[in-house]
């Protein structure tokens, strides 16, 4: 096992050290989305009180943690998909990894890292901002640490997914505005998905952004029970990814 | 013995769906030697080298290196292996220091040797002030000296290179053929592609003549020339082309050059391994299949078999 780790970190080490060369940048760039967003939708729109679980919830409480969801997607999966991309396709510096002696495992866990942490950095300086506005409903709770890291890896896992399938930078970009933005307005993050009819709910409820706003929401809100489904199909939706992954790269389809 | 191979390569097929790259290779190189394969564009070389180096899948075949099936136990023969790409594929958002770290943590070297190591390479090849740089800052030459470091960090016993000097000016090829030379010396098996034939001609105990995915032809370099004949009569005439002969002996040659008149130009030399490899390929250095620029006919006097 400690075999394994080591090589999770030998892969994840050159991403840490492009994260420590951008820190600043990817402050900036993981917060500006996230903050529009709130400025748009939370102040911008102003919309009334959202009943979920029966309990009625002010909007701007309902689209924070939302919006925490969302920053764990964007983040984590544009970080690891964008430079997994470039180094795959325009560095050739996956190669050079490939040709090494690691575990197969150990690059699918260690490419996920620097998405993985952006995402933690993300979603953490979210909840700062969400608690100084609205200190009442953000709560720090043991299942919001657990939703987040699952959602950061589980989104780290799909940016792999994308990028190793990618046969171009504009096949990347094709996936983010096929996959990732409709996931990005329609998932729970800015409206209840329960107030749409059934069918709607049936595919919403088949994204994995859906049931990480679910956990995400209720583990702040910490006004109604936890949605342990939802995390057990978010932890599914990032076996699935993993096991694609693996498949990628054992089988050299990369 | 088996054992003296570092690379033991059998029936290797390797297809791009309709497309065969490799078409049934056989390929045995000892330890310590330096092997080139010679090709045209598109004749395999890249392919053979993705394959040898595991990051290409093959159809059918046996590939074992130091002594490990590639399929069975992939890890140790990674661990035996360096591999310098014919594109620089350095990751340009780190340092210089960053790149030769990262190889050094990918083949899991301990903490203590990895710094050592990167020293004593870089002082070796002269890299040690640009540690700090960018990699994308560095001109091609340095760069591929970069990647020279990476691939070496880990004390490999074979060197893949992939047209290690495509794109290089004249000093750092030199420079890169003196460094390998040194690398062999030190017991170091390299296997390189080329299509500079005087690169293989002046760098290799053995060259490997490939074309449409087949090796058509092995030997040492003085062996694959004088398998055509040991003289070659160059000669330019009237209808300006240019037509090469080849004799089993100067004297030979001498006799037929005698036989022309004022209006050709004809040099009488040693034949070459490039006369070699046009004379069995049917092609120059151009695309696999392509023809010659020159008209190349074996002497009907004293001619030697090809």
């Amino acid at each position: 096992m400690s075999g394994l780790l080591r090589e999770v970190w030998a892969v994840a080490w050159p991403d840490m050290r492009f994260m420590r060369h951008n820190a600043k940048n990817i402050v900036i760039s993981s917060l500006m989305l996230p903050v529009l967003y709130l400025l748009a939708f939370g102040y911008g729109l102003r919309a009334g009180d959202v009943e979920v679980e029966g309990e009625l919830i002010p909007y701007i409480d309902f689209v924070i943690p939302g919006i925490i969801a969302l920053t764990c997607l964007s983040s984590s999966f544009s970080s690891t998909s964008t430079r997994m991309n470039v180094q795959r396709l325009y560095y050739r510096s996956f190669d050079e990894m490939m040709m090494c002696p690691l575990r197969d495992s150990a690059i699918v866990v260690g490419k996920t890292m620097l998405g993985m942490i952006r995402g933690i950095v993300g979603a953490s300086l979210m909840f700062a901002i969400g608690y100084c506005l609205e200190p009442s409903h953000m709560n720090l709770t043991p299942m919001l640490i657990v939703s987040v890291l699952v959602s950061c890896f589980t989104f780290s896992l799909l940016g792999e997914t994308a990028a190793l399938l990618a046969k171009s930078h504009q096949s990347m970009a094709t996936f983010g505005s096929l996959v990732i933005t409709p996931m990005t307005f329609l998932c729970g993050t800015f409206f209840s998905v329960a107030a749409l009819p059934g069918i709607a709910q049936g595919l919403l409820y088949a994204l994995p952004l859906t049931e990480a706003s679910l956990c995400i929401r209720s583990a702040t809100l910490d006004v109604y029970a936890f949605p342990w489904w939802a995390l057990l199909v978010l932890i599914g939706f990032g076996i699935t990814f993993f096991a694609i992954d693996m498949y990628l790269v054992r089988n050299r389809k990369v | 013995m088996a054992d003296d191979y570092i690379i033991a390569v059998d029936g290797l097929v390797k297809t791009y769906g309709r497309k065969t790259a490799i078409a049934g290779v056989d390929l045995h190189i000892r330890r310590g030697e330096m092997y080139a394969f010679l090709g045209p564009n598109g004749a395999g070389k890249t392919t053979t080298v993705r394959v040898l180096s595991t990051l290409s899948g093959f159809d059918s075949g046996r590939i074992v290196i130091d002594g490990h099936d590639i399929l069975r136990e992939p890890r140790e023969a990674k661990a035996s292996i360096g591999v310098i790409q014919q594109h620089i594929s350095l990751d340009k958002d780190l340092t210089v220091w960053e790149n030769m770290m990262s190889h050094a943590r990918y083949h899991m070297m301990p903490r203590e040797e990895r710094q050592a190591r990167i020293d004593e390479l870089s002082e070796y090849i002269g890299l040690g002030e640009y540690f700090d740089y960018r990699v994308d800052d560095l001109s091609g030459g340095w760069k591929k000296r970069v990647s020279v470091v990476c691939a070496l960090v880990h004390r490999p016993k074979l060197l893949f290179l992939d047209e290690p000097t495509v794109g290089l000016d004249i000093q750092a090829r030199r420079g890169l053929w003196d460094l390998l030379r040194r690398l062999n010396d030190d017991g170091m098996t390299i296997f390189l592609t080329t299509h500079y034939i005087e690169e293989a001609e002046s760098l290799c105990h053995r060259v490997g003549f490939i074309d449409g995915g087949r090796v058509i032809a092995e030997g040492t370099p003085g062996e694959l020339a004088g398998g055509i004949g040991v003289s070659t009569v160059e000669y330019f005439g009237p209808d300006r082309r240019t037509e090469y002969r080849y004799f089993r002996s100067r004297e030979e040659a001498d006799g037929f050059a005698k036989g022309f008149d004022d209006t050709y130009s004809v040099t009488v030399r040693r034949t070459n391994l490039e006369d070699a490899f046009v004379e069995m390929t049917g092609s120059n250095m151009g695309d696999s299949g392509s023809a010659g620029g020159g008209t190349r006919r074996s002497g009907p006097e004293g001619e030697a078999g090809t």
